[in-house]
């Protein structure tokens, strides 16, 4: 089978996706290699779709991700607080926290907890995965945006993560810190044995 | 082995999401940050391609995502859940440049000759564009911009397809196309982004853009 350049160009883009009957294939390489044109067609054509294949052809805008998240929170149950009520929220609370800490450290000595939240997170199932940062003071899920200082985390179970002093993230074990108002003591001890 | 070893990521992540999703449905709302982090990029860039506007295209790809949250119910386990989010993303930055009436914008005769044969221009001073050069921010913005010089049935097909890396079947049917169409806008696609790239780095293209100009090299 011989093929000349209108031909080539009509089946290249097929070609490079593999596209194209055994026979057709040979065909088109019997024909590239003794045509320079169609040789930088080829070529070009390859060089296209990798440099649009590349990942960093894909950017996003600075504060893409944060924007995302604001809208997707204030969108998702209107009622509830947006992302930056939370911030805002968790912030104090810490604050508030590391400042009664602060004044009680002389008398209720409790160096191991980061957190305040800590004492009352125990409803988490224990056994449960969880990431924590090195100088973090939350534990997350897997794949928690709110995982801060990435180069430095390590995989423990809840159980330790709270025994570490880290409280559990606002944001993705708010099924374990909701349960606290409702029925959460009866499964909490469940989940500890009692 | 590496086409099986693919498989088989590919089959875990597909139970991942597939776990993720559950979770959502049963109302863990913040489960959904963890399903649409890998393809936030994705998103975006299927958006800017067809709106070429980056303040549109931002908004346009977060109503995409809030749009999948709410239909995570209709999601059918068996697809592909990047496949979907791409697809809300295509048909609400459609659905967009209708209202902006875009496509009427958009200069008609590049759309043209579809079925034609489009002739690649020859180049004596062939130089390859090596990826490492994608470093650079502006490597990057003349790529962009040869990209969003060509028609918007050739950039959606390409940006799909060589971007968004669709496979044929899945390009057609995000944009309700042909196979046969797919593949020969696709053609045209590498061939006009081959055109306007070709002379590489340091020859005309990257000196003197003539399509910026408005002028059109083919």
């Amino acid at each position: 089978m011989v093929i000349d350049c209108e031909h080539v160009w009509r089946e290249v883009s097929n070609y490079l996706d593999g596209e194209v009957a055994p026979e057709l294939r040979t065909a088109i390489e019997d024909h590239v290699r003794g045509c320079k044109h169609c040789t930088a067609v080829l070529d070009g054509m390859r060089n296209v779709v990798e440099l649009y294949g590349d990942e960093r052809m894909m950017e996003v805008p600075v504060g893409f991700s944060r924007r995302l998240h604001q809208r997707l929170e204030a969108d998702m149950s209107p009622s509830r607080r947006t992302f930056l009520g939370w911030a805002v929220a968790a912030t104090a609370s810490l604050l508030v926290a590391g400042a009664i800490e602060l004044a009680r450290s002389s008398v209720f000595r409790s160096p191991d907890l980061r957190s305040e939240h800590s004492r009352t997170s125990n409803h988490v199932p224990p056994d449960m995965m969880v990431i924590v940062a090195q100088e973090g003071k939350t534990f997350h899920v897997a794949g928690c945006p709110f995982i801060h200082d990435k180069a430095q985390l390590r995989t423990i179970s809840a159980h330790q993560a709270e025994q570490e002093g880290y409280a559990p993230c606002v944001r993705c074990m708010k099924k374990y810190l909701d349960a606290t108002a409702s029925a959460a003591p009866n499964r909490s001890k469940e989940a500890f044995g009692g | 082995m590496a086409a099986s070893t693919g498989t088989l990521e590919h089959a875990a992540q597909q139970d991942y999401e597939r776990g993720l999703i559950q979770r959502i449905r049963d109302g863990e709302h913040e489960a959904f940050y963890v399903l649409i982090r890998p393809y936030e990029k994705r998103v975006y860039a299927a958006a800017l391609a067809l709106l070429r506007n980056d303040a549109d295209a931002e908004d346009c790809a977060q109503e995409a995502m809030l749009k999948a949250f709410k239909n995570i119910q209709q999601f059918r386990s068996e697809a592909k859940f990047s496949t979907w989010l791409i697809q809300i993303a295509v048909n609400e930055a459609r659905m967009r440049r209708r209202k902006q009436r875009a496509d009427l914008i958009e200069p008609i005769e590049k759309d043209q000759g579809e079925e034609g044969t489009y002739s690649p221009r020859e180049f004596a001073d062939w130089r390859e564009i090596p990826s490492e050069a994608l470093e650079r921010k502006e490597v990057r913005e003349k790529l962009a911009e040869a990209l969003s010089s060509i028609g918007q049935i050739y950039r959606e097909v390409f940006v799909l397809r060589d971007m968004e890396q669709l496979s044929i079947e899945e390009t057609a049917k995000a944009l309700g196309i042909s196979t046969a169409s797919v593949k020969t806008r696709l053609m045209r696609a590498r061939l006009m982004l081959r055109d306007l790239l070709a002379p590489g780095l340091g020859g005309p293209w990257s000196r003197d853009l003539s399509f910026a100009k408005g002028v059109k090299p083919w």
